[in-house]
């Protein structure tokens, strides 16, 4: 037991739960003021209701020894979890520490993909998918990919703290669920602007704080890979904010605020398989190429194919994150983490193969089954909300709450 | 000359403003309002305190025209925001007594266009 590491993992722990406000406040700043609290409200109940589930049973089907598909119930209510390190996963650390980590990686999962349908779910419905999207996509995935005997895992596929687990699968969620809940009502003509900028910047502001408890965290200890994760985060989300900025600045103009701030996320989401992997140069290029990828996801192809991806979940996390499994392949070397393989630009072809392989395997088992989950939810108790509640906004029809007043 | 004041639900201002452009009225003035006619707001709960009856958002339109594109006005309103619901809005007609443009000192038709 080191209580260094201990330390670390559990501020990480912290900083990551913390990034599920954040994203609160990046997507609440996007969606017209009648729907902000929708936004807040989606973010904060999937905090209380995947915490509950996780210990009761999500880490066990996650992470419990495996059993191929997921890890089973043994450790359901965290029974035979406990404050002696577990060697397999971490062995410096209280098992509940590696737990109560894994914890925040599972709340923000599903939260991302709460961009592709914002402002026009029913809230029930809402909280129905989420509960049977992590248990039946986001469980097994991380199993997959992290779990002893995860056969992701075997075939050494690399995913230093969830570019596939997290943003692929909550990405490729985010596009079928964008695609069969419909667009918005009466966005042809004009999509609405972000009703807070401000909040947008500030929930950017908190990500990028939070993600080096995802990034650096991931080591789950206090040592010099996590110093390495923390450099290249850092320096992958500057350079794709800057990238975005430049970008813009090109074709459009004038660079925004809301450029910086995509790019940002882009720059993070792309580091974080890599984040273990790979040296800080490698870190410049693929923030620099990831807002090259999502400017053109986001502005080119979206209007083109004309899905409604609301906020760019699928355009942002899972364009990035593929980027980051793909880039983890080309830039990943051994000098950087003996633990982890050489990618092609270190002599090893192989290792882009596996990364394709899982992140193919992601996009089609989690696109499916999200799919289904959808399609079964909507039969019994419909997805959608009625076109006079989306007219009125999600705040006042779903939560008899509002944001803003306009008296006093 | 009028001043034509319309009260209408505020997804339908995209609609309502391409109708005008289409009649060629394009100067008009938007703010965000409250009211509720006979159709009654949402209930609000804070902390289990209930607010009934509350005021919903609205948009008020507010457009100065010359006689002749009153009826046109007033047309391309009811085109972009009816919806055939309680609470697709009210159109007010006023007489408008002068009018005039601050850049030339302009008065009265010349000034309204």
């Amino acid at each position: 037991m080191n209580t260094g590491d201990t330390a670390w993992v559990l501020m990480s722990s912290a900083l990551v739960l913390l990034m599920t406000p954040g994203l609160a406040f990046f997507y609440g700043g996007m969606v017209r003021k009648k729907n902000i609290l929708s936004i807040l409200m989606q973010c904060f109940i999937i905090m209380c209701l995947v915490s509950v589930w996780w210990v009761m049973a999500g880490y066990s089907l996650s992470f419990a020894p495996g059993k191929g598909f997921w890890g089973g119930l043994a450790w359901a209510g965290l029974n035979g979890v406990g404050l002696e390190p577990y060697a397999d996963y971490a062995g410096t650390i209280p098992h509940q520490a590696f737990m109560i980590f894994q914890a925040m990686f599972a709340i923000i999962t599903p939260a991302l993909i709460i961009g592709a349908f914002a402002e026009r779910m029913k809230f029930s419905a809402f909280l129905s998918i989420i509960l049977l999207w992590v248990t039946f996509v986001y469980a097994p995935v991380c199993h997959w990919v992290w779990g002893i005997g995860g056969w992701l895992r075997n075939i050494g596929a690399l995913d230093f703290a969830g570019g596939t687990v997290v943003h692929v699968n909550a990405g490729i969620a985010a596009l079928v669920t964008a695609i069969i809940i419909g667009k918005r009502k009466n966005i042809d003509k004009s999509i609405p602007a972000p009703h807070n900028m401000p909040f947008v910047a500030l929930g950017t502001g908190l990500l990028w704080f939070g993600w080096f408890g995802f990034n650096a965290g991931s080591a789950l200890a206090a040592n010099g890979l996590a110093v390495n994760a923390f450099v290249v985060t850092n320096t992958a989300a500057a350079a794709a904010g800057l990238s975005w900025a430049i970008i813009e600045w090109l074709r459009n103009g004038k660079p925004t605020i809301f450029g910086v701030c995509s790019g940002a996320v882009a720059g993070l989401v792309a580091i974080t398989p890599a984040a273990g992997y790979v040296n800080v140069v490698s870190a410049v290029i693929i923030g620099m190429l990831v807002s090259v990828f999502c400017f053109i996801a986001v502005t080119v192809i979206k209007p083109k194919l004309g899905y409604d991806d609301s906020l760019d979940a699928f355009g942002v996390h899972c364009v990035g994150g593929i980027w980051g499994a793909l880039a983890t392949g080309l830039f990943a070397s051994k000098a950087v983490n003996p633990a982890g393989a050489d990618g092609l630009f270190f002599g090893n072809p192989h290792q882009l193969l596996v990364q394709f392989y899982a992140v193919a395997i992601t996009l089609v088992y989690s696109g499916v089954v999200t799919l289904v989950i959808y399609k079964v939810v909507d039969a019994i108790i419909g997805v959608r909300v009625n076109e006079k509640e989306e007219a009125i906004g999600l705040d006042l029809t779903q939560h008899h709450e509002k944001a803003y007043t306009i008296l006093e | 000359m009028k001043l034509i004041i319309a009260i209408i639900q505020p997804d339908k201002l995209e609609e309502v403003k391409e109708e005008l452009y289409r009649v060629e009225v394009n100067l008009i003035t938007v703010s965000e309002v409250l009211g509720h006619g006979r159709q009654k707001g949402i209930a609000e709960v804070y902390r289990g305190a209930k607010e009934t009856g509350n005021l919903l958002r609205k948009i008020r339109l507010e457009i100065a025209v010359n006689d002749n594109y009153v009826e046109p006005t007033i047309k391309a309103i009811v085109k972009g925001a009816k919806t055939g619901e309680t609470g697709d809005g009210k159109i007010f007609i006023l007489d408008l007594k002068e009018c005039v443009r601050v850049r030339t000192e302009e008065r009265g038709s010349p000034a309204i266009g």
